[in-house]
């Protein structure tokens, strides 16, 4: 396999948004999505561990918590573009998918269709769900005051 | 001596076809599902995969079912799972002071900057049962209020700001040690202790925690802030070369602010000890976080006077499935083992009558 230097980070963000996405979600809309290149599998699905590093009194010395598992997935486009997925938990479809809709998004004349109609729905139903989590966390905000007790 | 026995194979299966029947139990009553699990017995969830050193959501709901609900072998199922798994690498440490918030409080100060939100919690509910769940129609709704973009920086920072904290250890590049690679030995420096904190058995740590505040090694603790919420993590292919985030975990994470320490050339100064777990583990991070800070008796150059002080004691007991393991063990076939001790036993009797008889004789 080729080594691929350090991309843009606009290629990390949509690999955070597929690797974030309800898979029930991404695969709809990659389903509806007309006119997809053919992919080739380079590396079929693998599920395997990465072990989470925290930090000593959370900002100190790393140490090993804990393991998570984690499924990646390579794919090649017919026009020679490799995508690659990294997300959690054990779904290959999902990785498989994620890496194909990777590639799609490195190749020009796809790049800003594959953004509208998969990267941005995605986006924005994540944000939506942070935001929901969000307003009812905040209707949970305490204002602890204290009381003077004995004489002043 | 271990000495194999053999037989018993159609006992066995017979057996485990029981289980797998008794598990089920009455099958008018509609089966659990997977997804029932994960969703609404998630604390158990949280307990297996932190103690199975395993974040894997529907994995543990799985080991649950298996396991009848019985978690700690749950959290063996889990263990066993993840042998059978590749190491794809380590992963960029976590950077919980930019978690998305899902409660956070402080019993050290009232007024945070990001504020307290007390999220899905037991506290101040009255412990009364709930007639309402023998129901199963319940689609109850949370409140909500316009969320805030405030930042939330950890609590301890803001002594640390003022030099009233003492400031955990940078040592930033040293590679931590790996309990899954490498076994325990002592002494063990404070990344393996948290590493094997992290993993062990709630209880335990929570009576330990318990002993501490009675007496046993006092620290005299403050919860100075627990949060829980979602973290990204984040990891770097080696074939990418660049790091990605590969989705989001909850944690739970206890900062606990202990008394003062000092020297000649320091002045006095909290200390702090830490916690942190998979899910939502409150309990479990603050007992963590206890623990913690008694095993830096040494250290902090204080008595050792206690059992929570003792990283040898607590470490080597702190793991569930090495503890039930060897417990457990103890119902398996014994029987050449315990033949020999009979033997041995009735070895001694008969020695034990032959000197009574030579000594009543000799008196006689």
């Amino acid at each position: 396999m080729t080594h691929i230097k350090p991309e843009k980070t606009n290629r990390q963000n949509w690999m955070v948004v597929l690797a974030k996405a309800n898979w029930a979600d991404l695969a709809l809309l990659w389903d509806d999505f007309g006119n997809k290149p053919n992919y080739k599998i380079l590396r079929p699905a693998e599920t395997g561990l990465i072990m989470l590093r925290a930090r000593t009194g959370a900002v100190g010395a790393p140490f090993n918590m804990g393991e998570t598992t984690v499924t990646r997935s390579s794919v090649v486009s017919d026009s020679q573009i490799q995508g690659h997925a990294y997300i959690l938990g054990r779904n290959g479809l999902h990785a498989e998918v994620a890496a194909e809709v990777d590639a799609a998004l490195q190749d020009n004349n796809l790049h800003q269709v594959v953004m509208a109609r998969i990267i941005n729905p995605l986006k924005t139903a994540a944000s939506n769900k942070k935001h929901q989590a969000q307003q009812k966390t905040a209707a949970t905000k305490v204002d602890f005051f204290t009381l003077v007790r004995g004489e002043d | 001596m271990f000495v194999a026995v053999k037989g018993g194979e159609k006992a066995i299966n017979n057996a485990h076809k029981l289980l797998a029947e008794t598990r089920r139990g009455d099958t008018s009553i509609p089966e659990i599902s997977i997804e029932q699990i994960e969703q609404q017995l998630s604390l158990s969830v949280d307990r297996v995969m932190s103690e199975g050193a395993l974040y894997d959501r529907l994995l543990a709901a799985t080991a649950i079912k298996q396991a009848r609900g019985d978690l700690i072998e749950a959290i063996f199922l889990v263990r066993a799972s993840r042998t059978t798994l590749t190491s794809f690498g380590y992963s960029q440490p976590l950077n919980t002071s930019e978690m998305q918030i899902l409660r956070r409080i402080s019993a050290t100060y009232k007024d945070l900057p990001g504020g307290q939100v007390l999220g899905p919690t037991f506290d101040y509910t009255h412990r009364l049962i709930d007639k309402n769940l023998e129901q199963t129609n319940n689609f109850p709704t949370a409140i909500k209020a316009p969320a805030s973009n405030e930042a939330t920086p950890h609590v301890l920072g803001l002594l640390s700001d003022e030099g009233l904290m003492e400031q955990p250890p940078t040592d930033t590049d040293a590679e931590p040690n790996d309990l899954t690679r490498e076994p325990l030995s002592f002494p063990a420096d404070r990344d393996t202790r948290l590493q094997s904190l992290a993993r062990g058995d709630e209880g335990f740590l929570l009576a330990l925690a318990y002993s501490t505040q009675r007496g046993y090694a006092r620290t005299h603790p403050f919860a100075g802030e627990i949060r829980f919420g979602k973290v990204a993590v984040e990891f770097t292919p080696e074939e990418l070369g660049f790091s990605l985030e590969l989705g989001e975990i909850q944690i739970t994470e206890c900062e606990m602010v202990n008394q003062f320490t000092g020297s000649k050339n320091t002045p006095p100064q909290f200390t702090r000890g830490y916690g942190i777990t998979f899910g939502q583990g409150e309990r479990k991070a603050m007992s963590m976080a206890l623990v913690d800070r008694a095993l830096r008796a040494e250290e902090l150059s204080e008595d050792l006077v206690a059992p929570a002080q003792d990283e040898e004691f607590v470490l080597s007991h702190c793991d569930n499935v090495q503890a039930t393991g060897f417990v457990e063990h103890l119902k398996l076939p014994h029987y050449v083992d315990f033949q020999a001790e009979l033997e041995l036993v009735r070895k001694m009797r008969a020695e034990q009558n032959v000197n009574q008889n030579q000594t009543r004789e000799a008196a006689e």
